[in-house]
């Protein structure tokens, strides 16, 4: 249940726009070039970002999905390959965090504000 | 109240710089250890000579297995190499060598130079088959037992400490 | 020859700092009420000498004198002059003496010119600065000297690496110094503040200019950087999340909530500590993204040789500077209870350095998460960049829809205005347009489009309402004119951009929905230090027939061995046409990536925009004085 309603949540923030891009290259832009600086596997030329490439697509053919395809290249290579850090034990407060600060920055606002006064 | 705040800053500066100053010794070299103590996938790879496969179940007959990814491309491999023949001195080790994205004929040049320590010997054309062991650049060599699974994995050509290093866990 | 005298210049540059030091110190406790001659002196003495040895080093790296082991590294002899300069500052030592060069421009430039004439104030920001600048000598000295010699001496250097040799990226780390090592000036200036205990309008108007001008060189430094990725790394992207692009970005937030703020403490409704807080961690944010970018811990495009060494110097330095500052902070920062009414522009105000704040929060967190969770778990995650559009983009919303109401209130007062108006109206009808143009299916990316379009539409309104009244905050409206731009046609580019990525032949043709390509020829070519392989392709559009040429390169480069991949742009007003390739080893195909990149020339120009606002703030102030 819990596990919907954050996807739920992802699926109304997301930006993404669906149709546009090809499948192949949303998840090329999700993969980190392991033997590259900083590179992804979209962006870079190397032997293995060429490899990955067509393992994807081979598997993007075989019918594989989005999720399953990062499950796959992450256990083989770990978390490290992927760029969209999967949610779990390890990167909640990567993922809450932003969250937390910003509402404790609204917290803070309150305190500033002039309670509103009402005119006789 | 200013106390405290003194305080709490204080000390979540010092709790940052201290992780920072422990953060320089990190290995910055990235390693797929991770896989250590998993099994190896079932995969099919074609065999370098004919047109018959090999099966990574084969393997549970051996009591070990080295599965080794080279081409002849590659100048460290040609630095392992004598350690890779080495090995292969051992009996109760299984030498698998698997060519890597190589051409056939560069790569019976480079073992004919330097001596064949495999085997079996497979061939990677693509270089698909290897991402299912999880290499992403050669060489690097996967020991295995005989339920198929990941002892250790070297990342880079072998040196001697780790022909001793699987010298000594074979013998056990 | 050149080792020594520059190893002497910098010495005595460290001797005269100290020196001025010294006398700062002393001028501090005595009751004289303006600052001696013999200060003046001293610091333009300073000056000459950090200069000369910048000239030195430069003149250097035109000569080829390899008898320095820092033009070894990284200059060759058939290197073109041009980048044989700017050489000079694109490795680590050399560009810690502009650095160097910088802080002490900074510190003279505000003893100089800086109208305050509080004098306690200015001699204590003139002690920091050049403890600053000691501070910088020593790790030059001991650590980083770009005057090391080298014996015997070598006939030919290493070469610099090719992707650096670039017009953009010569004049790229200077413009970003001159930002984010600028900002040094209103570090010292905050700490001497709370010392001197000056009021915030003296405060407001003494780092005001400083703030404008290390602004905006932070912007164009940034767009500059950006613009050469774009076209160099021949990814088809501007902005890639990357560590060391996020070191530049983070002092940028907190400059930009800094020079927000300004404008409440200028008019003395408060802010005071605030100012303080942001100015001590402008800087604070650009040695950590150097502490980052220089130690090696992070993972980057960008490399920088790194050394432990360096990382242990920068990252004491910045213990010292943060604690000294919080201590300082902590000591003298006066006690504020200020409240401030909901609908007054120092509200909004407010609420822009809270985006500021968040933003720079989320980009801290994304950069530096990885690298504790290594050290502390051991574990190894990425955080890249759909972690970061994931987060960031819902909260440009109300960061647009903030920067289109807030300019309209007044300060001080209260009053509740009604967001129903013409301007609205207009703003739905040409979203309605655009989503018809766009047909967009994402919610988010349509309420960012909408108030991205929502917010140039207002400030249009805004510029023509204050031209009639001839009361024109001209730089407000442009830069806010320009962010607007640029977040729309950030979304728009994302939305058309098109992308091919196939495989080809010599001879072969591909067709993809609008576009065909032919591969026609291939071309081989030696020039002075590379050898290039240049495909010859022909592009046409199905719908509009138009074709074009391009050529992309491969080139393989002798000093250093390093293979480039060059992209062939076609850069038109509205649309960029983009194509890559690359060999694939042991075959004679060839990886194509084709790309259509609409707006570019316009993302450019929203940052040029947005920067220009800021310089004509400066000279706007300028003129103020000077009538």
């Amino acid at each position: 249940m819990k596990k919907k309603i954050f996807l739920l949540l992802f699926f109304l923030i997301t930006f993404e726009s669906y149709g546009y891009e090809n499948l192949d290259n949303k998840i090329f832009k999700n993969l980190r070039c392991l033997v590259c600086q900083g590179q992804t596997v979209h962006d870079s030329n190397s032997e293995f970002a060429l490899t990955i490439k067509s393992v994807v697509k081979d598997k993007i053919s075989e019918g594989k999905n989005e999720k399953e395809i990062y499950d796959f290249l992450s256990e083989k290579y770990g978390d490290w390959i992927l760029l969209n850090p999967p949610l779990k034990k390890s990167s909640y407060l990567l993922w809450f965090l932003p969250y937390f600060l910003f509402v404790l920055g609204i917290i803070f606002l309150f305190f500033l504000l002039k309670k509103p006064k009402i005119r006789p | 109240m200013k106390q405290i705040n003194y305080i709490i800053v204080s000390i979540l500066f010092s709790a940052i710089f201290v992780v920072l100053y422990l953060s320089l010794g990190n290995e910055k070299i990235y390693d797929t250890e991770d896989l250590v103590g998993k099994k190896i996938p079932e995969v099919e790879i074609n065999l370098f000579e004919n047109s018959g496969v090999l099966n990574t179940k084969e393997f549970t007959n051996n009591e070990f297995t080295i599965l080794n990814f080279w081409a002849s491309w590659c100048a460290p491999c040609r630095k392992e190499h004598p350690n890779l023949v080495r090995l292969s001195k051992i009996t109760n080790l299984k030498m698998v060598g698997i060519n890597f994205k190589d051409d056939k004929s560069n790569a019976k040049n480079f073992l004919q130079e330097n001596g064949n320590p495999f085997d079996i010997l497979a061939k990677d054309k693509l270089g698909k088959k290897s991402v299912n062991f999880g290499i992403y650049g050669i060489p690097e060599t996967i020991l295995i037992d005989s339920e198929l699974k990941i002892l250790k994995k070297y990342i880079g050509p072998l040196n001697i400490k780790d022909v001793n290093e699987i010298r000594k866990i074979v013998k056990k | 020859m050149l080792s020594n005298l520059g190893n002497t210049f910098v010495i005595v540059a460290l001797l005269i700092s100290f020196l001025l030091v010294f006398f700062s110190f002393k001028e501090f406790k005595t009751n004289n009420n303006l600052i001696p001659v013999k200060i003046y002196k001293i610091s333009l003495l300073q000056l000459f000498f950090t200069a000369s040895s910048f000239i030195i080093l430069l003149l250097a790296y035109v000569l080829s004198d390899f008898s320095l082991a820092n033009v070894y590294e990284n200059s060759h002899t058939n290197k073109p002059l041009f980048y044989k300069i700017s050489g000079t500052w694109g490795n680590h030592e050399g560009s810690l003496l502009l650095w160097i060069n910088i802080l002490v421009l900074f510190s003279s430039l505000f003893l100089f010119i800086n109208k305050n004439n509080d004098k306690d104030f200015k001699i204590l920001t003139l002690l920091f600065q050049n403890i600053l600048v000691i501070i910088f000598l020593i790790f030059l000295l001991s650590n980083s000297n770009p005057f090391s010699k080298l014996f015997p001496i070598p006939l030919e250097g290493l070469g610099l690496n090719p992707i650096l040799q670039d017009p953009a990226l010569a004049i790229h780390p200077p413009l970003l110094y001159v930002g984010f090592v600028g900002s040094s000036i209103y570090f010292s200036a905050a700490l001497a503040a709370l010392i001197s205990k000056i009021d915030s309008q003296s405060l407001a108007i003494s780092i005001k200019p400083w703030v404008l001008i290390s602004w905006f060189f932070q912007t164009v430094g940034i767009l500059v950087g950006s613009i050469w990725a774009y076209y160099e790394l021949g990814w088809g992207g501007y902005w890639f999340w990357d560590p060391v692009e996020n070191s530049s970005l983070m002092p940028w937030f907190v400059m930009t909530a800094l020079l927000h703020s300004i404008l409440v403490l200028e008019r003395k409704i408060g802010l005071y500590s605030w100012v303080i807080i942001l100015s001590i961690l402008t800087f604070t944010m650009s040695v950590t993204g150097t502490f980052l970018v220089r130690s090696g811990i992070l993972n980057s495009v960008h490399t920088f040789a790194s050394d432990p060494s360096r990382g242990l110097f920068i990252l004491s330095f910045l213990i010292l500077m943060v604690f000294f500052s919080i201590y300082v902070f902590f000591k003298f920062a006066p006690f504020e209870n200020k409240k401030y009414s909901i609908f007054s522009k120092e509200t909004f105000i407010i609420a822009n350095n809270w985006f500021m704040i968040f933003f720079l929060g989320v980009v801290l967190i994304g950069t530096l998460y990885p690298v504790f969770l290594d050290t502390i778990t051991g574990s190894k995650i990425s955080v890249g960049p759909p972690y970061y559009n994931l987060i960031l983009a819902p909260f440009l919303i109300p960061l647009l829809f903030l920067m289109t109401s807030g300019p309209n209130y007044k300060w001080i007062s209260n009053e509740t205005k009604s967001f129903f108006n013409f301007v609205l109206v207009l703003s739905v009808i040409l979203f309605l347009i655009t989503f018809f143009i766009v047909k967009e299916s994402s919610f988010l990316l349509n309420l960012i489009l909408f108030f991205s379009i929502y917010l140039i539409t207002q400030t249009l309104f805004d510029f023509y309402e204050s031209f009639k009244k001839r009361n024109v905050n001209i730089s407000r409206i442009i830069s806010h004119l320009g962010f607007g731009l640029l977040i729309f046609f950030i979304y728009i580019n994302h939305i058309f951009s098109l992308e091919n990525n196939f495989n080809l032949k010599l001879g072969e043709v591909k067709k993809t929905n609008n576009y065909v390509i032919k591969f026609n020829n291939l071309e081989e070519q030696s020039i002075k230090n590379y050898k290039s392989i240049i495909g010859h392709f022909n592009i046409s559009n199905k719908k509009t027939l138009r074709s074009q040429e391009l050529k992309p390169e491969i080139r393989l480069y002798d000093k250093p061995v390093i293979i480039t991949y060059e992209a062939s742009i076609d850069s038109n007003l509205f649309s960029d046409t983009y194509l890559t390739m690359s060999n694939i080893s042991e075959t004679d195909v060839f990886n194509i990536k084709f790309q259509i990149k609409p707006f570019m020339n316009f993302i450019w120009f929203s940052v040029l925009l947005l920067s220009l606002g800021g310089i004509l703030n400066f000279f706007k102030r300028k003129k103020n004085e000077t009538n």
